[in-house]
C-alpha cells in the first residue's frame, strides 16, 4: 500500500470564543484519506467537519497533531488539493471560462493552454455554451458546476467538496451529484479521491465508499461506517434504506458510541442540554409521530421523508423530543413516550404549559434563569447577558440561534415573557402589564 | 465523456456584450478624429502646466469669455491629476492597513485626524515646499493646486477602499487562497473588483467636493503674494474682485458643462461598465447605461485596444505568480510575534507623548495660551453654528427627501442633480450674500452662517432619498392598508426607514460644513470684507496674513472639534441606527 494521499494525526483545534477563553473544536482527530476512495464526513453543524475540512486544504492550521499530504507537512494551500464550496465562491465580475481559468493563471499556464484546459472541464462538467455568461446569469446548480469545473480544470489528486450539494434544491443538487459519480465512475475526473462533507445522510451514503460521523463539542471521530455498495447504486433500495437508518440512530441516540467501539455513556455533552428545533418543528413531528400512519413508532428515516424537514432540522427536532422526554429512539425506530402521547394529543393551552413544564425540568439553563427571575420578580434581564452566559458554554456561531429558540420555546410555554424593545426577559405574569 | 447538462436555463448574454459582437464601420471613422483632438488637446494643456514661472510674476488672466473654454480645460486637467493620485493614495491606503495589523493601528486615525483637517489647512502649510521643489517653473504652483483638490477628494475614498477590502465575503478569500493567486493576482482579480462601486460612488462625490473648493485651490495666497492659476477657479475669484456679475454667471455656465463631461464621459461609462462588480442580483433594477460605454464597445478599433490592453496586463499574472506551493516549509516566521505587537504599541506611545510636549512647548512660545483659549471660544461659535444649520436643514430636507423617494421617477435623476448642487462653489453666492446683508444692514454672524451648509446640506437630502427609496414596496402597501396616519406614520414608519441613512448624510453634512466655514465665515466681495465670528473666519484671515503658527493651531482645535463632535455624537447615533431605532 502506498502512502496515503491525505494523512491526520491526533489534530486538534481550538478557537477563541466569546469571553476570551479557547473553545475546543476538534480533539484528537485521525484520519487517513487513500487513493480510489470517497469519503464523507457527516455530522451536525457545529460539529467541526468544516474546519476539519479547511485544516486539509491549507487554509487554517492545526494547534497540534500532524497533517500531511503525499507524505509531507502541509503549511498551506497545495497543488494537489482543490475545493468546492458550499456557496459555489464565483468570482460575480469574472466569466465561466475566467472563472475556470483563475488557478491555471496564478500558475502561470500559458493563455492557449489555459484555453484548452477550461475547454476541456467546460465541457466535461456539461457547461458548454455558457463560457461567456457572468455567475449571476446562470441558475444555482449551473454556478456550482462552474465551482466544480475551476476545481477539476487544476487536476487535484483530492478534490474537497464542502456541503456542495447544499445550497441547491433537493432535484438539482440530486442531479449533480449524480453527474459527478458517474465521471468518476467514469474514470474522467483526474481526480484520485473525493472527500465529502455533508449533513445529508443519504447524499452520503449513495456517494461515499466510507463515512466518518463526528460528535459535536469538540469534534471527534464518533464512528467509521464502511459502505461497500456497487456502484451505480440505487436510492431507495433496502441497502441504502439500512445503512441510512444505522447512521441515523447513530446521530440521535444518547448511547453514543466512539470510534474504538467503546459506548460513550455520557450523554451531556452540553449542547445537548440547549433547545434546537423550534416550536413548530417540535410539535410538526410528534403529531406527525402519533398520526395513524406511524401510531407512535416510526422507523427513522421514513418520519423524517414524511415530514419533509431537512436531515440538520429533523435531527434537532429528534433529539428535542428525546430531551424533553416526549420521546425516545431505539432500535432506527422514534418511539413516543406516554407523556408526548399526552403532548401531542393535547390542545394548544395544554401544549403550552407541558412544554414550559417540561423545559424547565429539563434545561438547566432555563430553569437557572427561572429560579433567578422567580426570587426577584420585578428584575428583567438583558438579552445581552444571556448571550454573554450563553458564549460560556456554546460555540461563537450557535448563540444567537440558541437564544433565540431558548426564548421562544419559553415564552411559548408561558414562563417568560420579552420586551423586545429593551431586549429584556422577565417573568410571566397573568396580565401582562404594559409598558 | 461529457454530460448534459439542464439545457433550459440559457444564458441571457447583456445587451451590450451584443453589441459588442456586431460594431459597425461607422462609429471607427467618426470616433477616430475625436479622439485624436482630444488627445492633442490633453497635451497642450499639460505643457501649459509646466511653463516658467516666478513667484512675483503676473500670470495673465481676464474675464474675457472666450478664454473660458481654455480656463475649464485647465481645470478639468488638474482635477484628472488630483483625482488619479486619490484613486492611488487610497489603494494604496487600503492595501496597507488592511494587509497589516501594526499599518492598520496608526493609519486609520491617522486618516480619522487627515479627514478633518479643513483643505486650505493643507494648502497654505505645503505651498511654499511644492514652489521650492520646481524652482522657476509654473509646476510647483500648479502641484499645489493639484494637492489641495487632491485633499479634498482623497479621504473618503481611501475609506471606502479600506472598507471593501476588510469586508471582502469570507469564501472569495478563500477561494482565492485555495487556488493560490499571488497578492498582485488577488489584488487586480478581488479586490479592486469588490471595491469598485464603493470607490466609484466616493469619487463622485470627491468630485463635487473639488469643485466646492476650487477657487480656494486655484487661487493662492503664499508670501503675500496673489498667485492666481489660469482655471474656473481663479476665474471666479477674480470676478468676485471686479465684482462682475456677468462673468459670475458665465463661470456658473461653463462649470455646469465642465461637470457634465465629467459625468457622461468619466463616470458614466465607468457606473455602466462597473456594473458587473455589483453582488447584489438585479431584481428588476435597470442597469446604468452610457452612451459613451457603448460607443467604446461598438467601436471596433477600440474595443479592441482595450482587450489587447487587459491582454497585455493579465500577462502580468503569470510573471508575478506563487512560485511555492503548501507543502514547502515557510521560510520564515511571517506571524509577527506577541513581543513585535507590543513593541510597535510602545513606539507609537512614545511618539505621541514626545509630540504632544514639542506641540505645548511650541504654542506656548509662539501664540501663548490666552489666544488658545480664544480659538477654543471661536471653534464653540462655529460648532454652534454647524449644529443649528444642520438641525434646520434636517427639518427642511428629510420630508422633501422622504417624498422624492417614494416618487421613482423623480428620485432617478436626484443623483445627478444633488451632485451637482453639492459641486456649486460656496463662492459663488457672495456677492447675494455681501449685497443683501449690507442692504438690509443684517448681522454677519448670523446671516452669513447659511453659507456653510450651503453646500452640504445635499448631501442630508441625498441620503434620505436614497434611503426612502429602498423602503421595500411591501412595506409601504402595509402601512397604507393600516390606515397609519399623519404623526403615527412618521414615527412608526417614515422616520425608522430612513433614519440610518440620515445619520451617514448628516455625518457628511457636518463635516462637510467644518470645511466650509473657512470659505464661508470670511466673505469678500470687490473690496468688501464681511466677517462671522468663528473658527472658520480666523483660519481664512490668518492665512491672508500668512501667519503659520496659528493657522497650525486653528486647523488643530478644528481637528479636535471635528473629531470629537464624530466619536460622540455620529458614532452614537450610528450605533443606535443599527440596533434598529423606533420613537
Amino acid at each position: 500500500m502506498s502512502t496515503p494521499l491525505l494523512k491526520l494525526r491526533s489534530v486538534n483545534k481550538s478557537f477563541k470564543s466569546a469571553d476570551g477563553s479557547d473553545r475546543l473544536i476538534l480533539e484528537n482527530v485521525d484520519f487517513t484519506l487513500k487513493e480510489g476512495e470517497i469519503v464523507a464526513l457527516l455530522g451536525q453543524s457545529g460539529s467541526g467537519k468544516s474546519t476539519l475540512l479547511r485544516i486539509m486544504a491549507g487554509l487554517i492550521s492545526a494547534d497540534s497533531g500532524e497533517v500531511e499530504y503525499a507524505g509531507k507537512p502541509i503549511y498551506g494551500p497545495v497543488n494537489g488539493i482543490s475545493m468546492v464550496f458550499q456557496s459555489f465562491a464565483l468570482f460575480p465580475w469574472l466569466s465561466v471560462q475566467q472563472n475556470v481559468e483563475l488557478g491555471l493563471e496564478a500558475r502561470g499556464v500559458a493563455p492557449d493552454e489555459r484555453a484548452k484546459k477550461a475547454k476541456q472541464a467546460i465541457e466535461l462538467i456539461g457547461l458548454e455554451g455558457f463560457e461567456g455568461a457572468l455567475p449571476k446569469e446562470l441558475s444555482g446548480g449551473m454556478r456550482q458546476r462552474v465551482g466544480i469545473a475551476r476545481a477539476i480544470v487544476l487536476e487535484p489528486e483530492v478534490l474537497l467538496m464542502d456541503e456542495a450539494f447544499s445550497a441547491l434544491d433537493v432535484m438539482t443538487g440530486e442531479h449533480l451529484r449524480d453527474d459527478i459519480l458517474e465521471l468518476w465512475q467514469s474514470g474522467d475526473l483526474p481526480t484520485k479521491s473525493l472527500l465529502v462533507v455533508s449533513h445529508n445522510i443519504e447524499e452520503a451514503v449513495m456517494m461515499a465508499d466510507r463515512a466518518l460521523i463526528f460528535s459535536s463539542n469538540p469534534g471527534r471521530v464518533r464512528f467509521e461506517l464502511p459502505i461497500e455498495l456497487e456502484r451505480p447504486r440505487e436510492p431507495k433500495t433496502s441497502e441504502i434504506h439500512h445503512l441510512v437508518d444505522c447512521i441515523y440512530t447513530e446521530m440521535v441516540n444518547p448511547q453514543r458510541r466512539l470510534a474504538d467501539g467503546q459506548l460513550d455513556y455520557g450523554l451531556a455533552t452540553e449542547r445537548s442540554l440547549y433547545p434546537r428545533a423550534n416550536v413548530a418543528s417540535i410539535e410538526g413531528l410528534m403529531e406527525r409521530l402519533i398520526d395513524p400512519e406511524f401510531l407512535g413508532r416510526a422507523d427513522l428515516p421514513k418520519i423524517a421523508e414524511a415530514t419533509e424537514m431537512g436531515d440538520n432540522a429533523f435531527i434537532n427536532a429528534v433529539e428535542d423530543l428525546v430531551l424533553l422526554e416526549f420521546a425516545m429512539v431505539k432500535d432506527g425506530d422514534l418511539i413516543a413516550t406516554e407523556l408526548g402521547g399526552i403532548f401531542g394529543n393535547g390542545d394548544s393551552e395544554l401544549r403550552k404549559q407541558m412544554l414550559g413544564q417540561q423545559a424547565l425540568q429539563t434545561i438547566p439553563f432555563i430553569s437557572d434563569l427561572y429560579q433567578e427571575l422567580k426570587s426577584a420578580p420585578s428584575m428583567k434581564v438583558s438579552f445581552d447577558v444571556l448571550t454573554k452566559s450563553l458564549g460560556l458554554s456554546l460555540d461563537k456561531r450557535d448563540v444567537k440561534k440558541t437564544l433565540d429558540l431558548i426564548l421562544e420555546w419559553s415564552t411559548y410555554g408561558e414562563l417568560f415573557d420579552l420586551d423586545f424593545k429593551a431586549r429584556k426577559v422577565f417573568l410571566h405574569s397573568e396580565s401582562p402589564v404594559r409598558i | 465523456m461529457s454530460i448534459n447538462a439542464a439545457k433550459n436555463t440559457s444564458p441571457n448574454l447583456k445587451e451590450t456584450e451584443n453589441l459588442a459582437v456586431a460594431p459597425s464601420g461607422i462609429w471607427d471613422l467618426m470616433l477616430l478624429p475625436i479622439i485624436l483632438l482630444i488627445l492633442l488637446v490633453l497635451g497642450f494643456g499639460a505643457e501649459e502646466m509646466a511653463k516658467p514661472f516666478l513667484v512675483g510674476d503676473p500670470i495673465p488672466l481676464s474675464l474675457d469669455a472666450a478664454n473660458l473654454p481654455y480656463y475649464l480645460l485647465r481645470t478639468i486637467l488638474r482635477m484628472f491629476i488630483a483625482l488619479a493620485f486619490s484613486v492611488v493614495f487610497a489603494f494604496g491606503f487600503a492595501l496597507l492597513a488592511s494587509r497589516s495589523k501594526a499599518a492598520e493601528k496608526v493609519l486609520v486615525p491617522i486618516l480619522d485626524i487627515l479627514q478633518s483637517i479643513p483643505v486650505l489647512g493643507f494648502l497654505s502649510i505645503t505651498v511654499t515646499g511644492f514652489i521650492a521643489l520646481f524652482p522657476g517653473s509654473l509646476l510647483g504652483v500648479e502641484c499645489a493646486a493639484i494637492f489641495a483638490i487632491f485633499t479634498a477628494q482623497a479621504w473618503n475614498m481611501a475609506f471606502s477602499a479600506y472598507q471593501s477590502f476588510k469586508t471582502i465575503p469570507a469564501e472569495l478569500e478563500e477561494a482565492s487562497r485555495i487556488f493560490k493567486l499571488s497578492p498582485w493576482q488577488r489584488f487586480w482579480r478581488l479586490d479592486i473588483p469588490v471595491s469598485m462601486p464603493g470607490m466609484l460612488w466616493n469619487m463622485m462625490m470627491s468630485m463635487s467636493g473639488g469643485w466646492f473648493f476650487l477657487v480656494a485651490s486655484e487661487a493662492i495666497t503664499v508670501a503675500n503674494q496673489d498667485i492666481k492659476l489660469p482655471g474656473i477657479g481663479s476665474y471666479i475669484a477674480l470676478a468676485i474682485d471686479e465684482r462682475d456679475l456677468t462673468a459670475i454667471g458665465l463661470a456658473i455656465v461653463t462649470m455646469l458643462i465642465g461637470i457634465t463631461l465629467y459625468d457622461q464621459l468619466f463616470f458614466r461609462p465607468l457606473v455602466a461598465w462597473a456594473d458587473k462588480f455589483r453582488f447584489e442580483e438585479g431584481d428588476g433594477e435597470v442597469a446604468p447605461k452610457s452612451w459613451a460605454l457603448n460607443f467604446w464597445r461598438r467601436t471596433l478599433w477600440l474595443q479592441q485596444l482595450g482587450l489587447k490592453f487587459i491582454k497585455l496586463f493579465e500577462g502580468s499574472f503569470r510573471f508575478f505568480r506563487k512560485r511555492t506551493d503548501g507543502t514547502t516549509a515557510p521560510s520564515k516566521n511571517l506571524i509577527p510575534s506577541h513581543h513585535f505587537a507590543r513593541g510597535w504599541d510602545i513606539l507609537v506611545m512614545i511618539a505621541a507623548c514626545l509630540a504632544v510636549i514639542y506641540l505645548i512647548k511650541y504654542i506656548h512660545t509662539e501664540v501663548g495660551l490666552t489666544e488658545v483659549l480664544h480659538i477654543l471660544y471661536l471653534g464653540v461659535l462655529t460648532l454652534i453654528r454647524v449644529v443649528v444649520l444642520i438641525a434646520i436643514a434636517i427639518v427642511i430636507w428629510v420630508p422633501i427627501g422622504i417624498w422624492i423617494g417614494l416618487n421613482p421617477r423623480i428620485a432617478e435623476h436626484s443623483q445627478a442633480v444633488a451632485q451637482f448642487l453639492a459641486a456649486f462653489p460656496a463662492n459663488l453666492l457672495f456677492p447675494i450674500a455681501v449685497v443683501g446683508i449690507l442692504h438690509f444692514e443684517l448681522d454677519p454672524n448670523i446671516w452669513l452662517s447659511p453659507l456653510i451648509i450651503f453646500g452640504t446640506q445635499w448631501y442630508i437630502l441625498f441620503n434620505v432619498i436614497a434611503g426612502a427609496s429602498t423602503i421595500p414596496v411591501e412595506l409601504r402597501y402595509a402601512a397604507d392598508n393600516l390606515g397609519l396616519k399623519a404623526w403615527t406614520k412618521w414615527r412608526r414608519y417614515y422616520l425608522p426607514a430612513v433614519f440610518p441613512s440620515l445619520v451617514t448624510g448628516a455625518l457628511t453634512a457636518t463635516g462637510g460644513s467644518w470645511n466650509a466655514s473657512i470659505v464661508s465665515e470670511y466673505v469678500t466681495w470687490g473690496d468688501t470684507t464681511l466677517k462671522a465670528e468663528g473658527l472658520g473666519a480666523y483660519i481664512a484671515e490668518m492665512t491672508t496674513a500668512g501667519d503659520f503658527p496659528r493657522i497650525a493651531l486653528g486647523i488643530g482645535v478644528m481637528c479636535i472639534f471635528v473629531i470629537g463632535f464624530n466619536r460622540f455624537i455620529w458614532r452614537r447615533l450610528y450605533l443606535l441606527s443599527e440596533k434598529g431605532l423606533n420613537f
